[in-house]
This record gives structure tokens, sequence and C-alpha cells, in this order.
């Protein structure tokens, strides 16, 4: 079995079949980064451009690791914005990498819809790293591999997402996987951070942390952006830790285990306090190791690799 | 006269437009026969044979001959974006489009504020088919702050005043402009836009932004502003007109304040009767970023509503041409707009007349009629001795659009590939008759 698409720009339309083709063939990765010499030269030959037009450390790192077990030749571009800063064109810059013969291009962006732009306009397999707060099917993916591991089955759990979810690429593709593999989906944020209509997305709004840590299986924590305090959207962190924070006190109520994710960078006493993050229900480093195991699948499949047959081991 | 050859303007000296069905909405005419023009008049309405007539006949069976259409909001980019457009390509656009008239908004560089720029317009214009109407500022500048010199602008020319692109936000300011132009007998003519709920988005604020995750423009934001603007020419007894007019709570506020006798007068644009939302999930701004978004369909229907109940007046373009350096890129950084001028005719014969939901003489009063009319234009009389101002297209003809054959220096269109029903044959003005390709 093959993935159907040669590029992964979102989740929205992946089907549940390319999901737990990926989601397995991530396994057999993971079991590759356990090995004393943890690569395999799947992509010998292979070129991988990492286009960063937005700052990103873990992202970045972690596609740039997933490309070197894969032994392909991977070359890092960042720039500090796009055409807004009266640089090159985004079009110039998709040109020059058709150009030199580029088969992957990792693209992090801050507009949505870059990645579709240079799916449109390059030869090359596209991996959507992040396009503005549309989506981050890596992340979705890394999210669910590791719920996978902690939880019997993706079907029928209950999954809260809390935070900034208008902005949040994070909560998107989440919120598209999650339900294409059958689990139920909440958010849980100031209403001033709660896209219009979400619910029409599938997911349910909870108005209360209390309310959400009551029914929820896991909580998938976003970080806040600092800098939004003071712009109308909330009054300030203090109030925001007061209302939405995940401390202790308020996991201590939950009425199931529960499990604690976060994507990553925290704000440590803002949205998830260390007594929590820290803790053994938190999944979050499992998170960061399966990043590398995802992204090295994708990277597989969307070069045209095959399902691994069961036990079967990349060499 | 010389031959009539397509993709042509010529001067007519005698000229038979033969077995037109001659349909005039404001004066009731719906019937077929011979024209006879000479120069720039109409000489004779009657069966003349074409085989003794001496003069050059122009087969018209099967199409339709209309006073001029006239679009009256067009952006001609000149002078300052000549890269974009100049009134000469403008110009051939409209007539390709089947316009014979055209009123251009005054958000070129330098703004038309001044009588020597709407005079600049003006004389670009003289030996073209198309008549320019030039609408001048609200504001020097467009900057909100000052009035211009509307007494000498409308002396000059202008036909209405609008700051289009932007709001006038100050309401007081609003008011005053209202005030003032009302006393030349001049529309305002209000890009309706509440911007401290609009600025810095790209697309309708909805489900498609939440699933794109692209900054919304609500649709409050014009509801509050027509709401604002309806309120104020109440108040004053001045006429406004709303320019694009794109969401339900719009039409809702118009058609509430029209049945008061409040004197508002309003236009939508083709693409928000076609497309909604949902097309920007192909993230193509050359065809789907414009400013009105493209709403719901909810917004569509109540539109189209507002159209066949009179709340809405006119159907104009908002003809919005820009390079394709401004276009080709990421969404969020693209310019606002898309270019009408070529496509009007066929889309509205297409999407509103073809399924039956709008009949000729409508859509003839929705782009000729009415347009001239809240324009302060001389009405267009298709009768012996009238002065020949006539739009002639044909209701059946099948044609794809191919933006690279375009008129207009712009690309940046929804249809482009798309199959009509329906297309511009010629158009006569001024003396002058353009037959299309």
């Amino acid at each position: 079995m093959q993935l159907q698409s040669r590029h992964l720009l979102g989740l929205e339309n992946v089907t549940r079949d390319d999901i737990t083709l990926i989601l397995d063939t991530a396994v057999s990765f993971k079991r590759v980064l356990e090995r004393p010499i943890p690569k395999v030269p799947t992509l010998r030959g292979k070129t991988v451009v990492n286009l960063f037009f937005e700052p990103s450390t873990r992202t970045r790192i972690s596609f740039e690791l997933a490309e070197k077990r894969l032994s392909a030749d991977s070359v890092n571009f960042s720039a500090s914005s796009s055409s807004l800063k009266k640089g090159e064109t985004f079009k110039d810059t998709a040109r020059n990498i058709e150009s030199m013969m580029i088969d992957f291009v990792v693209i992090r962006h801050s507009s949505p819809g870059a990645a579709h732009y240079l799916a449109n306009n390059v030869k090359a397999s596209i991996i959507n790293a992040g396009d503005g707060a549309h989506e981050h099917p890596t992340q979705a993916l890394l999210d669910l591999m590791t719920l996978r591991e902690n939880r019997e089955s993706l079907k029928g759990l209950k999954v809260v997402i809390v935070g900034d979810i208008e902005h949040s690429r994070v909560a998107r593709s989440n919120i598209y996987g999650l339900l294409t593999m059958g689990a139920e989906v909440g958010v849980c944020g100031p209403s001033t951070l709660l896209p219009r209509e979400v619910e029409r997305l599938g997911a349910t709004i909870y108005p209360h942390i209390e309310d959400a840590i009551a029914e929820a299986d896991v909580l998938n924590i976003l970080r806040i952006q600092l800098e939004r305090q003071g712009k109308g959207l909330f009054p300030s962190i203090r109030e925001y830790r007061n209302l939405f924070g995940v401390t202790r006190e308020r996991v201590e109520r939950a009425h199931k285990p529960l499990t604690i994710m976060h994507p990553g960078p925290m704000n440590r006493g803002v949205e998830i306090d260390s007594d929590v993050a820290d803790s053994d229900a938190s999944v979050i480093l499992q998170q960061v190791t399966n990043g590398v195991a995802v992204r090295m699948a994708i990277l597989y499949l969307l070069a045209g690799g095959k399902a691994m047959a069961e036990g079967e081991e990349h060499a | 006269m010389p031959k009539l050859n397509s993709d042509q303007t010529v001067h007519i000296e005698k000229l038979l437009l033969k077995g037109a069905r001659i349909l005039d909405s404001a004066h009731k005419l719906d019937e077929t026969a011979d024209i006879l023009i000479q120069k720039d008049t109409i000489q004779e309405i009657s069966s003349i044979p074409s085989d003794t007539f001496k003069g050059t006949v122009l087969d018209c069976a099967g199409l339709v001959v209309a006073p001029g259409f006239c679009d009256m909001h067009v952006h001609l980019r000149e002078p300052g974006r000549e890269d974009k457009e100049t009134i000469e390509t403008g110009c051939a656009a409209a007539a390709a489009g089947g316009f014979t008239a055209v009123a251009c908004m005054p958000n070129t560089k330098p703004p038309l504020d001044n009588r020597s720029l709407i005079e600049f317009v003006q004389e670009r214009a003289e030996y073209l088919l198309t008549d320019v109407h030039p609408v001048a500022a609200i504001t020097k500048g467009l900057k909100g702050e000052e009035l211009t010199e509307m007494g000498e602008l409308a002396e000059a020319g202008a036909v209405a005043f609008s700051d289009d692109g932007r709001p006038v936000f100050d309401s007081d300011q609003f008011r005053r402009a209202l005030e003032y132009a009302g006393m030349f007998n001049r529309p305002i003519i209000e890009h309706s836009e509440e911007l401290s709920l609009a600025e810095g988005g790209h697309m309708n604020e909805g489900f498609v932004s939440t699933q794109l995750g692209l900054k919304g423009i609500p649709p409050i934001s014009e509801d509050i502003a027509v709401a604002r603007n309806v309120l104020i020419a109440e108040y004053v007894g001045k006429p406004v007109h709303i320019a694009h007019v794109s969401t339900a709570g719009s039409v809702r506020i118009i058609r509430e304040a029209k049945s008061r006798g409040v004197p508002v007068t309003a236009e939508t644009c083709p693409h928000y009767l076609i497309f909604t939302d949902e097309m920007v999930k192909t993230f193509d701004p050359n065809k789907y970023k414009m400013n009105p978004p493209l709403r719901t369909e909810a917004d569509r229907l109540a539109l189209l509503d507002g159209l066949k109940d009179g709340t809405i007046d006119a159907i104009a373009t908002d003809h919005a041409p820009h390079t394709i350096d401004d276009k080709d890129c990421e969404f969020d950084v693209a310019a606002f707009g898309i270019i009408g001028l070529e496509t009007s005719i066929g889309s509205v014969l297409s999407h509103l007349v073809q399924n039956g939901k709008f009949k000729l003489p409508k859509i003839i009063e929705l782009m000729s009629v009415n347009p001239r009319k809240i324009l302060g234009l001389d009405p267009i009389e298709i009768k012996a001795g009238a002065r020949a101002n006539l739009t002639v297209f044909d209701p059946k003809a099948e044609w794809t659009v191919d933006p690279t054959q375009f008129k207009s220096k712009g690309r940046n269109t929804p249809f482009d590939g798309e199959t009509f029903t329906g297309k511009a044959v010629a158009v006569l003005n001024k003396g002058m008759v353009y037959l299309g390709r």
C-alpha cells in the first residue's frame, strides 16, 4: 500500500487508511531510532530542502534528524520572512528551488496556503511544516502516534485541545486527524481565541477548563502566545492562567486517567504547570521522539515507499 | 464608411442594424426591427430592405440591441499605475465587454481630487468610443481629512464622489460630505466598511476562514457601515449610493431604508452573485481575493433576492486590474481585486438569465438604465433622432474566457477558462462602432 498523494499539505483531506499507513510505518522507523546505529540508506541520493520562513527550532531539527537518519542529503534555507519584507518573492524562491533539482521541500511559512502554492508551482514533493494558522500535519500525526502508544484505541477517545485555537495550526490539524481516526474532539479556551463556527469542524466547545478535564481522556495544551495579551483577546497572562491554566489541582479532579500533551515550547506556569508537565501522565517528551519517526515515515512514503510487512525491518 | 471588421472601431457613415430585437426597459420597448444610423444619430427604425441599402449592414438576427451599458464602478489606474491599466486599455476592455460608459474611481496616484486631474481623465478618453465619467474624491488625497472642492469638481464633470478603496471613517465628515455634495446633485458612492472590524482580514470571516486559518473580514464590518451611511443619508436627506454590496445584512438594511423612502441606491458585482467563500479553499488570490470578500451561500441568495425586488439597483464590476506580481503570491500578501469589464455580460447572462432567474429587460435595467440614473447621466432612448448609444449582445452565443485575449492589462479573473452562454457583440457611441471578436 502507498500514499494517495505525493504531497503532505494538511490532514483535512487525508483518509483514515493513509493516516494508519503513516502511523504504522512510523512504528517501524521508531525501532530504527532505537538501534545502536540509528540510520538507514532508504533515501540515499534524495535531496531535501528545509525551507523555513518562520523561526522554528524543534520542528526544523526534527525534520533534519529524520532526513539524516534516512541518509538523504538535506540543506536548510532560513529567511526571516517572505516578500512582505521586500526580499525575494516567494515565487522566485520557489522557482530557484525548482531549478536545483530537489526531491522534497519541507516548508514552514506564516501564510496559510503557502505549501499549496509550492505544490502548484514546483515538481518536488511538498511537506507542510506549518502554514500560518492553517495546518501543521506532521505535528498532528506525531500526536496521533503518541496517543496510539499510550491509549488502547483512538476510536472514542476524548481529546480536548486547550488554548488559542484561533491562531493554531496544531489545533486544526489535530481536529481533522483525530476526527478521521474516530476520536472525539473538544476545544477549550477564551471565547476570543475560538475561531468562528469552530463547532462545525466537529469539535465541542468547553468554556471551562474544569468541565474539559472532567470529561477528557487527553488534554493537548497549546502554547499561549504571550504577545497576544493586552490586544483585546484576553486581558492578562495572569487571568489566562487563572481561567485556563492546567494546574495539578485541576488535573487531580479528573474523573478518568488523563494523558497530558503539549506541542512545545511550553510556558511553564502559564498554560501548564511544571508538576503537570513533568508528571507520569505527561507524554510530552515521547511526542518529541515520535516526531522524528513520523517524519521519517512521511519522507519514506512520499518517496514512493510501500507499507512494511509485519515484523519487517528497514535494512 | 470602411468595412466593419471584427475587433475594430470605425466611424459610422451609414450603418444598418438588421433584424435586431430592440429592448429598452425604461421605455417598455421590445420589438424586432431594423435600425438605421447615420454618424452618431439614429435616423429611422422600421423595416429597411438591406439589398437596396447603401451603407454597411450588421446582421443582427438573434441579437439584442439595448441602450448602452454602463459599468458604474471601475478602476482605470491612470494616472499612476499604468502598468496595471490605462484609460485607453480600460476603455478598450469596456468596449469589448459591451459597455459604452464607465465611471472610474478616484483612487489613482495622485487621486482624482482636483479639476486638472478630472480634465486629464476626460482628455485621455476624448477620442475613445467609451464615455469615461470620473468619480472625484470626497476628501483631499483620499485621506479622510478635508473635503475636496466639490463645486468645481462637479462643474468639471465629476458625476459622483467617493473615497473608494477606503470608507470615510469619521461619521461627521461623512455627514458633511453628503450635505455638501447634495448641493450639486451628486451622490456619494460609499465603500462601506467598518475598518476596526475589517482591518487585517483577507477573506470572509466564517466557517471557511476557520478551516483555512486566514484572518477574516466579518460581514458585520459591512453591515454596520451600511447602516451608518443609510442613517446619515436619511438624516440629511441627501443621496448615498452603496458600492459593491456583498452581505445579506446590507441587503436587509437597504431594503428597510428604501421602504421608508431614504435616498439610498446600491450596486453589487457579478462575483458576489456567482461565487462564495468556498472558492478561497483553492488559495488562489488571482481569482478569489477581493474586498469586500466573497461571502457565504446565504449572502449570495440574499443578493439575488435584493436584485429581484429592487433593493439593489445596479450591477457593476469593481473592475480592479493588477499586475501578475501583485497576484501570483501568498494569499495574505496578494492585492485585493479582480477585473470584470470583459466578463460582466457573459457571466450575468450565463448565471442569471440562462437559468431563467432573471429576464433580459431586468438585466438592462441593472446594467444600463439604473446606473445612468444614479449617476445623473442622460437617459438613452432608442428612437429616430436620438443619439446612437447602444450595446448589441447575443444572448445565446457560447464562448470560453481566455484572459490572454483581454484588452485589459489585468488577467486577474475568476472566470478564466469558463464557458459562457451570452456575449457582447458590438457597441455604438459617439458616432463610432466597435465590433467584437
